[in-house]
């Protein structure tokens, strides 16, 4: 367990460093987690981000790698529905880094 | 890898016990894993499906949201069974997900093609 | 006396065995319990037979959490937690039928 101090806030971790409460990110704590992955937040990375925040908010999951590819490859075209893109963005896993910095759980079917 | 025929069977409703959820997880685990997943919903299993649950009241996940994204996973065999659906009062429009509705008969025979069966 | 039933009666019989068994008072659907409210289910029948004998109640977040709210049989008073608390209260004893 452990926390993230940011603007005056304070939100709990898991001992993973996920959030523990979902409903406690903002675009600062997306920027905090993403510091604690060493991942150097660009647009096309919150567009990832971003995108996963509403797969959770339609599906109440976070998707397994292969289905992140394929849906973002359906929404935002085929450059970007592939693992070598979104291994260039998050290179310890897209599904697993992407939702961490996303403030969602661990994606079901990563073990 | 090999690809398995892997049936789950749902005979439990939602939220008063675990099982539906955990189900619904392992699925998801197991379509991962590109297998040949199927889901048969029977007896109290159909409650699983019933649309509109609003579980604020509960304070837990309303996870019938969730079987809208077995599609993404490629799981888009589920087979309920008719009667069951019956003496609940409920027909297939009052589900969540498109599905296949058939006898129990129907599902039996399914179930016997399956190289692996797990219940819930 | 009131009774509390927590389990569906398509699937087990704790319902029944609460009808059968009871001398009377309220019984109070939580839980999986409250599909016995829902109409159309082929337990509304027994259920309905039952409101001779026993004051019937459905917990409202219940009913919601498995999308029945539009559909609860008449006869039943839908509480709410406070609601609950009310009925426990206003009885001598409460037996739990699991």
């Amino acid at each position: 367990m452990g926390t993230i101090d940011i603007n005056g806030k304070s939100v709990e971790t898991d001992e993973e460093g996920y959030l523990v409460n979902l409903n406690d990110w903002d675009e600062a704590i997306g920027g905090e987690l993403a510091k604690s992955e060493n991942v150097a937040m660009t647009d096309q990375h919150w567009e990832v981000v971003n995108f996963l925040r509403e797969y959770y908010n339609e599906f109440q999951i976070a998707p397994a790698v292969r289905v992140l590819t394929k849906a973002i490859g359906k929404k935002l075209g085929p450059e970007k529905g592939n693992s070598q893109y979104l291994y260039e963005l998050f290179p310890y896993g897209p599904a697993k880094q992407a939702c961490k910095i996303a403030g969602l759980p661990k994606p079901t079917g990563c073990i | 890898m090999t690809t398995k025929k892997f049936m789950f069977v749902n005979r439990k409703a939602p939220y008063g016990t675990i099982y539906a959820l955990e189900s619904l997880e392992v699925v998801l685990i197991g379509a991962a894993f590109e297998q040949d997943v199927s889901m048969a919903f029977i007896d109290d299993g159909v409650y699983q499906l019933k649309k509109g649950h609003q579980t604020k009241g509960i304070e837990m996940k309303a996870f019938e949201k969730t079987y809208g994204a077995l599609e993404d996973y490629d799981v888009t065999k589920l087979y309920v069974d008719e009667e069951s659906l019956k003496v609940r009062g409920l027909t297939a429009d009052d589900l969540c997900v498109p599905v296949e509705t058939m006898s129990r008969a129907a599902i039996g025979k399914l179930m016997a093609e399956q190289d692996v069966l797990l219940s819930f | 006396m009131l009774n509390i039933v927590n389990k569906s009666p398509l699937d087990r019989t704790a319902l029944q065995a609460c009808i059968d068994a009871a001398t009377g008072g309220a019984i109070l659907l939580i839980e999986d319990g409250v599909y016995a409210a829902t109409r159309g289910n082929s337990f509304e029948a027994k259920l309905k037979a039952a409101q001779g004998t026993f004051k019937l109640f459905a917990l409202g977040p219940d009913i919601e959490a498995r999308g029945f709210g539009d559909r609860v049989m008449d006869g039943v008073t839908v509480v709410d937690y406070a609601g609950f608390v009310d009925l426990v209260a206003e009885h001598k004893n409460c037996q739990s039928w699991l």
